[in-house]
């Protein structure tokens, strides 16, 4: 069915941007966004590696099968372990020390699992720029879903198997977001926040600060980890090329939008922006295509780089203009933590 | 934005080092006699692994010759752009095709480098294939093929990681001192970097026309492309203007709008992720070659074998950042830019303004950077993406010398720049860098203040 008006598609246009928005995209980022709003919202912690935890759940558990074939539960919690032990090693060295050393050593770690992962000297490993591509099969056979049936309603409509791994998105996200919830608001959350707010002051409490820094990093690490292995199911392979440095400040962007510090803000902020960048990228394709925009400005492969100048713009005006998002409160932002 | 396009596009610049010397080696195998044999003939087909891509590329250019069970040769032949050599012989029976390692491109070995002859059996009528297994210097490096570490080698590239450490050091001391005097770490500062060499491109190619469209038919200063040298001074102009807009258009008005320094930070991020991605749309994706000094032979210098632009780049840059010392340890604003770096508040109670040395810094840092993002692109290529390549380093090389200090930017970025050199002659080229990425972790563990920060609480 197309409502062509204008030479505008709008109704592809319109159900594309409304399947993104919950597709695995999309819950990839929501999730890697609820990590990161426990490192940055509730601990205050300046983590610019987020991708890196995102690509360390999405090897481990994709190496647990290919390399050690453990069964896909197993695998899962590789990940997990994966995620846990990447956290340890960020945190070690620079919990102790002024927020913006975090901020530069996990860039930094974040871009050695990708150059390491891609590397021609793992390939034995990792499969060097290949990425894994044989770690699906046990997933699928856990899936109740026909491959070749279609799932969904209205614009929502996935294969079995995409739709397995956006159920299973889905669910985890609900999981998360309900341990958030509970945990920010037991006494943990409260010594997470307080540091958050003021570290001397915690610590004149007999709180250790490093100790809590180092489990919040952990969770929100695991978290990511999560989004990496759903990425990794979702798309039945994982590429080391996926895991640029950029993708980190896409999750920011998605955190911030929605409103740093507040339980659902990452989910809102996947949903709307995965349905805006598909939007302006649909649309600017169609422009391109036909002719509206000249091909010496702008070719179809140009078209998506938009999203890096959308993602760019948006994440420096919000901060200077809106940083508490659409709907956070001034009140939850702490964004001169130590 | 379109003129930019349009002239790149028309630019007769090759792509990339690896396209450029299969392109050569091709037209070599164009004009090499190659046989197709109707009847009986051995060939191979040469791929390998481009370590960039990944991708499987054919190999041309390389000498073949066929020998009979006598030894004599009875057929040579050059590898086409296909990769592939296929070389008559007189009837079926046992023959040897034998490779020239010699003839290999650059950066292609031999899997097993003892194995240069393969022999074959060819069957009445068919032709009989060989395979020779090729490997990158990735690939090479890993399985230490031919690797014997020479003094002559460590000289070489202790000198090459000098150059780079210099270049990485103009950089690194403009990242340092914003950071010293306003407390921001600057995540756009690789932007600056590219923002030089792409400016500085533009003006060795287009001139001012570029600019202003009207000049098009004027003379070689305006109407075409100026020498790189002035295309420099040009570029380093550009990144002065783009440091000033910088702090007058954004920080100045953040800091007086109070935005904290976190959101700062956030805010160079994604003013980095939309600059380098306005590169990537106005020059492109394919790394190019400015259009003077870029193929130039080496001269010898006792064992050191070192490009004259090197040679000359690298020493302006030690100049510039001996000047910098001097400037700061010497002059007025250079003194004052230590006060505020030491002590803002003290610095702005005795008089100094804090504003105006605040701007000073974006400025001269900035055009540190561009001249900076000159000469690496000189040394080794224009590519929309190096401010985020260099970027870690700089931060590896400040880190390490201690957050803050101008001095310690630059012992880090020469231990930075001599440390991924050197360590090629152990760990593949292509994770050079990573041994960088590491010493900056190692070093926060070790000595978070740095070589020369004072040891003061950073947390």
């Amino acid at each position: 069915m197309h409502f062509v008006f204008g030479v505008f598609d709008w109704l592809f246009i319109l159900q594309q941007s409304l399947n993104e928005a919950f597709d695995v995209n999309a819950i990839v980022f929501a999730l890697a966004a609820i990590g990161l709003n426990v490192h940055f919202g509730y601990a205050g912690l300046l983590n610019f590696g987020q991708v890196g935890f995102v690509a360390m759940g999405a090897y481990g558990m994709g190496l647990a099968i290919t390399l050690w074939s453990l069964n896909p539960f197993l695998a899962i919690l590789v990940g997990v372990l994966f995620a846990v032990v990447f956290a340890l090693l960020l945190g070690l060295p620079t919990l102790r020390l002024r927020a913006d050393y975090l901020a530069i050593v996990t860039i930094a770690a974040a871009e050695i699992i990708r150059l390491v992962a891609r590397s021609t000297a793992m390939r034995g490993i990792t499969r060097g720029a290949e990425g894994l591509n044989e770690f699906i099969g046990p997933f699928r056979d856990l899936s109740p879903f026909n491959p070749s049936h279609d799932y969904g309603f209205g614009p929502f409509v996935w294969r079995g198997n995409q739709f397995f791994a956006i159920v299973v998105g889905w669910i985890l996200i609900l999981i998360f977001l309900l341990l958030v919830w509970q945990l920010m608001r037991s006494p943990w959350g409260r010594v997470v926040k307080a540091i958050r707010e003021d570290e001397d002051a915690a610590r004149a409490l007999g709180k250790s600060a490093y100790w809590y820094k180092m489990q919040a990093l952990i969770l929100g690490g695991v978290i990511g980890g999560f989004a990496g292995m759903v990425l990794a199911i979702g798309n039945a392979t994982v590429q080391p090329d996926f895991f640029v440095a950029p993708l980190t400040f896409f999750f920011w962007l998605v955190l911030i939008l929605g409103g740093v510090g507040r339980v659902w803000s990452p989910v809102v902020g996947s949903v709307i922006f995965w349905s805006l960048i598909t939007f302006v990228q649909n649309l600017g394709r169609q422009l391109v295509d036909n002719g509206y925009v000249p091909t010496s400005i702008m070719d179809t492969s140009q078209v998506d780089q938009i999203r890096f100048w959308i993602v760019g713009i948006a994440l420096a005006l919000l901060m200077v203009y809106r940083p508490q998002g659409i709907f956070g409160s001034r009140e939850e932002m702490a964004l001169d933590a130590h | 934005m379109t003129r930019i396009l349009d002239l790149a596009g028309g630019s007769r610049r090759l792509v990339g080092f690896a396209l450029l010397t299969t392109l050569v080696l091709s037209l070599f195998a164009v004009f090499a006699p190659v046989a197709r044999a109707d009847g009986e003939a051995i060939g191979t087909r040469l791929l390998y692994n481009e370590p960039e891509s990944g991708e499987r590329l054919p190999v041309a250019g390389v000498s073949f010759t066929v020998q009979d069970l006598s030894g004599a040769t009875i057929a040579e032949g050059v590898t086409d752009a296909e990769g592939v050599v296929e070389l008559p012989i007189p009837g079926s029976g046992r023959y040897g095709l034998t490779i020239d390692p010699e003839t290999l491109p650059p950066g292609v070995f031999l899997a097993d480098p003892e194995r240069t002859s393969v022999v074959v059996d060819v069957l009445p009528g068919k032709t009989g294939r060989a395979i020779f297994q090729l490997v990158n210097e990735n690939e090479a490096a890993v399985s230490g093929i031919a690797r014997t570490i020479t003094f002559r080698q460590v000289a070489q590239l202790t000198v090459e990681g000098l150059k780079f450490g210099v270049f990485l050091a103009m950089a690194a001391i403009g990242l340092s001192l914003i950071f010293g005097t306003t407390g921001l770490v600057n995540f756009a500062h690789g932007e600056m970097i590219g923002w030089g060499m792409l400016w500085a491109y533009f003006f060795n190619f287009y001139g001012f026309a570029g600019v202003f469209g009207f000049m098009k038919d004027w003379p070689p200063p305006f109407g075409s492309g100026v020498n790189l040298i002035f295309a420099a001074i040009l570029a380093t102009g550009m990144g002065l203007l783009f440091g000033w807009a910088f702090d007058k258009y954004v920080f100045a008005p953040m800091r007086a709008k109070g935005v904290s320094l976190i959101s700062a930070m956030i805010v160079t991020i994604g003013l980095s992720i939309l600059i380098r991605y306005v590169f990537l749309f106005v020059f492109g994706g394919v790394p190019r070659f400015f259009k003077d000094y870029t193929a130039q032979s080496g001269i010898q210098i006792g064992v050191i074998d070192i490009t004259p632009k090197d040679l000359v780049t690298a020493g302006i840059s030690v100049a510039i950042l001996i000047f910098v010392g001097l400037f700061l340890g010497r002059t007025r604003i250079g003194k004052a830019m230590r006060a505020v770096a030491d002590d803002r508040d003290l610095a702005e109670s005795s008089g100094i303004d804090v504003a105006k040395v605040i701007r000073f810094v974006w400025v001269a840092g900035s055009g540190l950077a561009a001249l900076g993002g000159v000469f690496i692109g000189l040394s080794e290529q224009v590519s929309w993406n190096i401010g985020f390549r260099i970027l870690l380093l700089i931060f590896a090389a400040v880190v390490l010398g201690g957050l803050g200090t101008a001095y310690g930017a630059l012992i880090g970025a020469l231990v930075v720049g001599i440390g991924i050199q050197v360590s090629t002659l152990w760990i593949p080229p292509e994770l050079k860098n990573l041994g960088a990425l590491i010493l900056l972790i190692v070093a926060l563990m070790i000595r978070p203040q740095g070589i020369m920060g004072r040891a003061e609480r950073v947390g």
